[in-house]
């Protein structure tokens, strides 16, 4: 498991990675591999996709998580944090230190960073926020500010609140059960948020119905919302076509497009989010397309 | 042991070894190309092209099942033109040799898509993916139907330049595959892709739903490998010299050579991509130890080998 000869260095690669600690995060696990190519070419937003059961597994299908957070130790390492719900994830919430995993990375596209030092507002629902904590770092250490926004159901399910409040400039936390935070759902808090941040670039990862608020917030204050989405794939790395959302193109094309190689992260306002699920009429190549072209 | 000898042909197409992405498991070629050498591959085929882009089906398109996947793309691609101007001319950059699977829904298409690759430079061969809905026939997939499978390939050859081989890729989902392949090669196919994916369906027992937007789906993976196997016999049966290409659920060498005494000349590699990106050249590198293993000094000596040898004979050699 090698990357081909003349590969660019900082491409993805498939790894045998050595488990180092696989530990419970509230209602989560964080696993860290062993996996100094995929942590030397990480940027924030990017994952890895993991195969799961084992060489003769009957689960073929590869799971992706975003990247939590990379470190220089062993060589390099790379944590990414899961939620133990079916088969696949639970087996991989079981395996011990120096058991190998299968994986590849770093892939998708990165957040984008913005040119000159923003206050920037990162909203994560449930463990939709791991993904925000290295992009936190690298927007610190380019100046910009981090106020922080995360919700989820209970409090077990809010992922890095520690973290956020010692790192962020503020830190705000709902909970729909009300046991940590305010009560309610994380665009209950988003108005008072944006004013007392005087917010000017929103970067947001978690379920589509949260991400579709949102940017459906931002755009009242012509805010840009950077989403992370958390479509299923099957492969990662661009050949199965199944993760694919309705994404309007600087052209003013949509087009069904992968989340896994064009995103995970997308202009919140390019995508179509409530067409997620449908094939738009409008959509490059939809049923009577042409039609509807002339 | 000297090195086993992987040449194959492809038609009358020689392919320095027999391992091909299946069609719709490596785009056309560049994603996969950042895992494994695509110059390597015996060939890459393509994902399905049609005249016009298409945007597919609604998702969710995919679900897992036991050893297995259902799939329900519905052929979401950026047609012809956007192919030839951009896929194909990359893949020969790269050194690859494309075999490019086209996709219709009227004789009259393939034949129109078969001249425009006869046209450009570089297709090594064409695969017809026949399991579409014929839009003049009520939508009767052409893969079931002797006839309409017939017309599809016979408008393919005549539209094809000949020094590309054509290749009909049958779908399972038959009474009788001989009789479907019989049809195609009288048709003018130089050559079969056994097998097309079989049509699963699977329901959420939360949401109390079909799982896949579009209903019912393609399933693929090992959990079909046995039906490969099995069309590859009677097709090889009762075609023993039309040149095959196997395909289903092949996951590693052992897999790849089941197919091969089966009878295919190569073997496409589908769905174990997703699980593998790296599986190309590890089923290549297993299958050459396999091979070696087995005393066969040439891929061609194991081609529907199984064929031949006495049924009392390393019955249990197999047996993990």
């Amino acid at each position: 498991m090698t990357a081909p000869a003349g590969q660019a260095e900082l491409g993805p690669v498939q790894l045998a990675a050595p488990v180092l600690t696989v530990r419970r995060v509230d209602a989560y696990h964080a696993m860290t591999v062993v996996a100094p190519r995929i942590a030397r070419a990480f940027r924030p937003g990017q994952f890895v996709a993991v195969a799961v059961g084992g060489p003769d597994s009957a689960m073929l299908l590869r799971r992706a998580f975003s990247i939590h957070d990379v470190r220089g130790d062993h060589g390099g390492t790379v944590e990414f944090v899961l939620a133990a719900r079916g088969p696949g994830t639970r087996w991989l919430a079981g395996l011990r230190s120096r058991d190998v995993l299968d994986i590849a990375g770093p892939l998708g596209r990165p957040f984008p960073l913005p040119r000159d030092p923003a206050s920037c507002l990162l909203i994560g629902g449930g463990y939709g926020s791991a993904p925000l904590f290295p992009l936190a770092a690298r927007l610190r250490a380019r100046g910009s500010t981090v106020d922080f926004l995360l919700g989820a159901g209970s409090a077990d399910r809010v992922f890095g609140a520690q973290t956020a409040r010692r790192t962020g400039r503020t830190a705000t936390i709902t909970t729909e059960d009300g046991s940590l935070g305010l009560r309610g759902v994380v665009t209950d808090a988003l108005a008072r948020v944006i004013h007392e941040a005087r917010t000017e670039v929103i970067y947001a990862c978690g379920p589509m119905p949260m991400l579709r608020a949102v940017t459906m917030f931002a755009d009242r204050y012509e805010i840009p919302v950077q989403a992370l989405v958390e479509e299923s794939m099957a492969c990662g790395i661009g050949v199965c076509m199944t993760c694919v959302l309705p994404v309007t193109g600087e052209d003013g094309v949509t087009r069904m497009t992968r989340s896994c190689v064009d995103g995970p992260v997308f202009s919140g306002q390019a995508v179509r989010w409530d067409d997620v699920g449908t094939i738009p009429w409008d959509v490059l190549g939809a049923p009577g397309y042409r039609d509807a072209a002339r | 042991m000297p090195p086993v000898d992987l040449r194959t042909r492809l038609g009358h197409v020689e392919l320095p070894n027999p391992i091909l992405t299946a069609s719709g498991c490596a785009g056309a070629g560049r994603e996969l190309s950042r895992f494994t050498d695509v110059a390597k591959l015996g060939a890459v085929v393509t994902k399905s092209i049609m005249l016009e882009p298409r945007s597919g089906r609604p998702s969710p398109r995919m679900a897992e099942t036991p050893s297995g996947m259902l799939n329900s793309i519905g052929l979401q691609g950026p047609g012809i033109d956007a192919f030839l101007r951009r896929d194909l001319p990359w893949l020969l950059t790269q050194g690859a040799r494309a075999v490019v699977s086209i996709a219709g829904s009227s004789a009259a298409e393939y034949a129109e898509l078969a001249r425009r690759l006869s046209d450009a430079p570089g297709v090594t061969a064409i695969e017809v993916n026949i399991s579409c809905p014929n839009v003049e026939d009520r939508g009767t997939v052409f893969a079931c139907d002797p006839d309409a499978a017939a017309r599809v390939i016979e408008a393919v050859r005549a539209a094809t330049r000949p020094g590309i081989p054509v290749f009909a890729k049958l779908s399972p989902d038959v009474t009788d595959i001989a009789e479907i392949a019989r049809s195609c090669v009288r048709a003018g196919a130089d050559g079969l892709s056994l097998i097309n994916t079989l049509l699963g369906m699977a329901i959420d027992t939360q949401t109390l739903r079909p799982v896949l937007a579009g209903v019912t789906g393609g399933l693929s993976g090992p959990a079909i490998r046995p039906i490969a196997v099995r069309c590859i016999w009677q097709v090889r049966q009762a075609l023993p010299e039309v040149p095959i290409i196997g395909m289903g659920g092949v996951r590693t060498g052992r897999d790849a050579l089941e197919l091969i005494l089966a009878g295919a000349g190569l073997v496409s590699l589908g769905t174990v991509i997703f699980h593998d990106p790296g599986a190309c050249d590890r089923v290549l590198r297993e299958l050459a130890d396999e091979l070696a293993r087995a005393g066969l000094a040439r891929l061609t000596d194991a081609v529907g080998l199984a064929h031949r040898q006495p049924a009392s004979a390393a019955r249990n050699h197999h047996l993990g």
